[in-house]
């Protein structure tokens, strides 16, 4: 065989790659996508993937995709997790060695964060706030499609990490200077590095789409303080991300010029300077935790009216908290690391910086309770994850006031302390929030709701296990046992714990087990949303059908209070939505286009000839990505148009029609 | 079709194509975002010089003073471009807007004959901090301004085979706005970078 084959497959295929599960993996992977080859031909479903997903730039669809991408990764992110937690079940245990253990505990942060809860929420978002304001898409449609296909490529080029080349190793922020050539060869660092970036481009086109999206296709009298409070959530979620994203995209991009081209911005030699990195990281990764849980707070927002039967109880308090938390999110990032030598003046700002975001928070949390305080609670799926995120969230949100008080901190830090916090709030807080809209919007994306008493087992599944799997965790901190220890000696009392937490581990993948046995069980046995409306909902989203057609408002609503459906339902105007035939006008949507899956793939092909350091392959896909946005930016021709009695018909047969 | 006084431009009347300006100002808050990031890492990095040279011993005011009048009457020139736009006349538009890309060529090929300059003498960025966050910092600007170059060729060729159309004529304002921006931050590294660098 010639040389450069072998130099080739050793360096595609590292001894890392090579483990028994990881093949194992790859084969499961290779027969399921030759499947789903072998249906989409036998049943001549390309042209309609192709027509139909691929180039959409329908923000309903692109919703959905983006809602299914993050299950996926949802699973992915899981099964990391039980692995971890099945190596930790007993004492001296090596089910992974120490190097696949790390891999597998950077792949789960970075996963779960940037491949499952972000594009979770981007997907809520992308199906409910244009139905919200009363718009009839986002206010840049192609954009939307090219921030999905980023994220999309993005996370395909994260995942092929584990069995191409090797995944990363350096945690999901990835400090140096372990990050760095020196001390980490090989290639799975620059999967993390290109990936990251890839999909942080997209989540930056997403932030700059929702903003100006809400801020210029409101319906008319839809004034800021008439919003729905998701829609309000969206939009300071969108302004944290334009401000948080950047600064990641330095650290990214600097890591990158160190390890790929020589630079010292991180490095030990050549005065490098790593904390550096940890200062940009958390720049942005502060802000990022409030871009995960805004949105929550949204949902919950939503679903506690909705199924309480009142309005939301202080809706300017809620606004202004929001924006509270949205200002002072900028101010906390050094709490992340207290313990490098920042000095006790610096500290203690950023300490109290930190408590003061449990204010607004609290205020949050009242208003929710108040708001089903003397209300009709329904005890629907989305509301159970509601009313389970409460205590959950309080707990974590009080072990981060611990965390903030720095003299405490010094001896919490890097502890299992801080991962049971950190779980506490972003899995007790943005994953149930995620299920909860999940559940609530599900009916309006498909036309048929999910069973709801297999919803409420996953819920109890999902909770138990949570609660199982987390308090321990505080405890072991208390003890002793720092984050990522591959393995731990017996004799430590650490066993017990670490027992229950796996077990409680596992109960939540059972619970995801029966969501997904849900999804697909209520797939085969629908129960249609026939009126649009399932859970007598009181935003503008619920006046539409389920699912609502292309152009969404054949005629666009004026608004005149806040729960803007529910107030024409209490005077008896529901008829107010529906057209008469002389009212019909042409409607614009933006055409479909293959521009935003091009411009990612080609992303995606320079971003691989980056990682291996294949300049031809990065420069070809470099030109990919001129070309595509050359291509992109001569169209001008974006729209077609629907022609009034194509509407009229869609309209009529969805029974919206004066007779 | 002459813009009367006062009246809104065309590219503001289009609420499509007044929606897009708001999007690109926007995206340019973001940028604004990555260069404070990065002059941040520069203010941080540049004494830390290691074995390499102080900013003092390769800065060269010289070059640096004719990038800027070059890079600042290009903003002009893109200003005139799109006066022209706005007045209709597609020539004069086209014209200004290739003497702006000439200039703007002119001031990336001036950049980079300082940069092979640096090299050449030996001073790479695997020298110090120092040096990367200065290559890194400059050459991030100077890789904007080349963008910007290629958008404003596309543009060129989409004004004179489609015209004065609305969509073009909300490019042309996006462009100039890119433009006017990258000067501002060209102004902020000639004074943080090249000004406090040979004053130290």
């Amino acid at each position: 065989m010639h040389s450069w084959l072998i130099h080739l497959i050793k360096l595609l295929f590292p001894p890392q790659v090579l483990l028994p599960d990881i093949i194992g993996i790859d084969i499961g992977l290779t027969l399921s996508a030759l499947a789903i080859v072998v249906y989409l031909t036998k049943t001549h479903r390309w042209g309609w993937l192709w027509k139909e997903w691929l180039t959409t730039v329908d923000h309903k669809r692109i919703g959905i995709m983006y809602i299914i991408a993050a299950l996926i990764m949802l699973f992915r992110g899981g099964v990391d997790a039980l692995m971890l937690r099945s190596q930790l079940i007993v004492p001296n245990a090596h089910f992974m060695g120490a190097q696949q253990y790390d891999e597998v505990f950077t792949t789960h942060g970075t996963v779960m964060i940037f491949f499952m809860a972000m594009p979770f929420f981007f997907g809520l978002f992308n199906v409910a706030v244009p139905l919200m304001i009363g718009a009839r898409d986002v206010a840049f449609p192609r954009l939307n499609a090219i921030s999905f296909w980023l994220f999309a490529f993005g996370a395909a080029l994260f995942n092929i990490s584990f069995s191409i080349g090797g995944s990363p190793s350096a945690g999901w922020f990835s400090y140096p200077p372990y990050s760095e050539l020196q001390f980490n060869p090989g290639v799975g660092e620059n999967y993390y590095l290109l990936a990251l970036q890839v999909s942080g481009i997209g989540s930056i086109a997403t932030g700059i789409n929702f903003l100006v999206t809400i801020l210029k296709l409101r319906a008319p009298g839809m004034t800021l303080m008439k919003m729905p409070l998701f829609v309000w959530s969206a939009l300071v979620t969108s302004t944290l991300i334009l401000f948080a994203f950047p600064p990641l995209t330095v650290a990214l991009g600097l890591t990158m010029l160190d390890r790929l081209f020589g630079a010292s911005f991180f490095t030990l030699g050549r005065e490098g300077m790593p904390m550096m990195y940890a200062n940009l990281f958390w720049i942005f990764g502060h802000p990022e935790v409030y871009i995960l849980i805004m949105p929550a707070f949204g949902i919950f927002s939503e679903v506690v009216p909705t199924f309480s039967r009142k309005p939301l109880f202080g809706y300017e308090a809620m606004v202004i908290s929001l924006l509270a938390i949205t200002f002072l999110s900028y101010g906390v990032w050094v709490h992340h690391f207290f313990e490098m030598g920042a000095g006790p003046g610096v500290n203690v700002f950023f300490g109290l910086s930190t408590m003061l975001i449990a204010i607004p928070t609290g205020v949050k949390m009242f208003n929710w309770i108040f708001t089903m305080w003397g209300g009709r609670i329904r005890l629907t799926v989305p509301m159970l994850w509601q009313l389970g995120f409460i205590p959950t969230f309080v707990v974590g949100g009080a072990s981060g006031v611990m965390l903030a008080a720095v003299a405490a901190d010094y001896q919490y830090h890097n502890s299992y302390f801080v991962i049971a916090h950190f779980h506490n709030v972003i899995v007790g807080g943005t994953v149930f929030g995620l299920l909860s809209g999940l559940y609530y919007w599900w009916p309006k994306m498909f036309g048929w709701k999910l069973n709801e008493r297999q919803g409420r087992w996953a819920f109890a599944f999902f909770f138990t296990g949570f609660w199982l799997t987390f308090m321990p965790q505080y405890f072991l901190g208390f003890e002793g046992m720092t984050r990522r220890m591959a393995s731990y000696p017996a004799g430590l009392g650490w066993g017990g714990l670490n027992a229950m937490s796996t077990i409680g581990a596992f109960i939540m993948g059972i619970g995801f087990v029966i969501l997904v046995y849900n999804i697909a069980w209520s797939r085969l046995h629908p129960e249609w949303d026939t009126t649009g409306d399932p859970w007598d909902g009181r935003t503008l989203e619920w006046s539409l059908p389920s699912p609502a057609p292309a152009y969404n408002f054949a005629r666009i609503p004026e608004v005149h209070e806040r729960d803007a459906w529910w107030s024409l339902k209490q005077a008896g105007k529901t008829d107010a939505v529906k057209l008469s035939p002389d009212q019909v006008e042409p409607i614009h949507i933006p055409k479909n286009t293959p521009m935003p899956i091009l411009l990612a793939a080609s992303f995606f092909v320079g971003s691989l000839g980056m990682v291996f350091s294949w300049h031809w392959m990065a420069i070809l896909g470099g030109l990919g990505v001129v070309a595509s946005l050359a291509w992109g930016s001569i169209q001008d021709d974006t729209d077609r148009e629907l022609d009034p009695a194509s509407v009229l018909n869609t309209e009529k047969r969805l029974g919206r029609v004066h007779p | 079709m002459n813009n009367p006084i006062g009246a809104l431009p065309a590219e503001f009347e289009n609420t499509h194509e007044g929606v897009k300006i708001l999007g690109f100002w926007v995206f340019l808050a973001t940028d604004v975002m990555l260069f404070a990031s990065l002059f941040a890492v520069y203010v941080v990095y540049r004494s830390r010089v290691a074995l390499g040279p102080t900013p003092a011993q390769i800065f060269r005011l010289g070059p640096v003073l004719a990038e800027t009048l070059i890079l600042l009457t290009s903003s002009f020139t893109v200003s005139l471009s799109l006066y022209a736009a706005r007045t209709s006349h597609l020539k004069a538009a086209i014209a200004w807007l290739v003497v702006t890309l000439v200039l703007g060529a002119t001031f990336v090929s001036l950049e980079i004959h300082e940069f092979v300059t640096d090299v050449l003498a030996g001073h790479t960025w695997h020298q110090s901090a120092f040096l990367s966050s200065f290559f890194t910092l400059v050459g991030t600007h100077g890789s904007h301004v080349t963008f910007g170059i290629g958008w404003a060729i596309l543009l060129t060729l989409e004004l004179a085979f489609r015209g004065l159309t609305v969509a073009n004529r909300r490019k042309l304002f996006s462009f100039a706005l890119y433009w006017h921006f990258l000067d501002i931050v060209w102004i902020f590294l000639f004074s943080v970078v090249y000004l406090a660098g040979v004053m130290t």
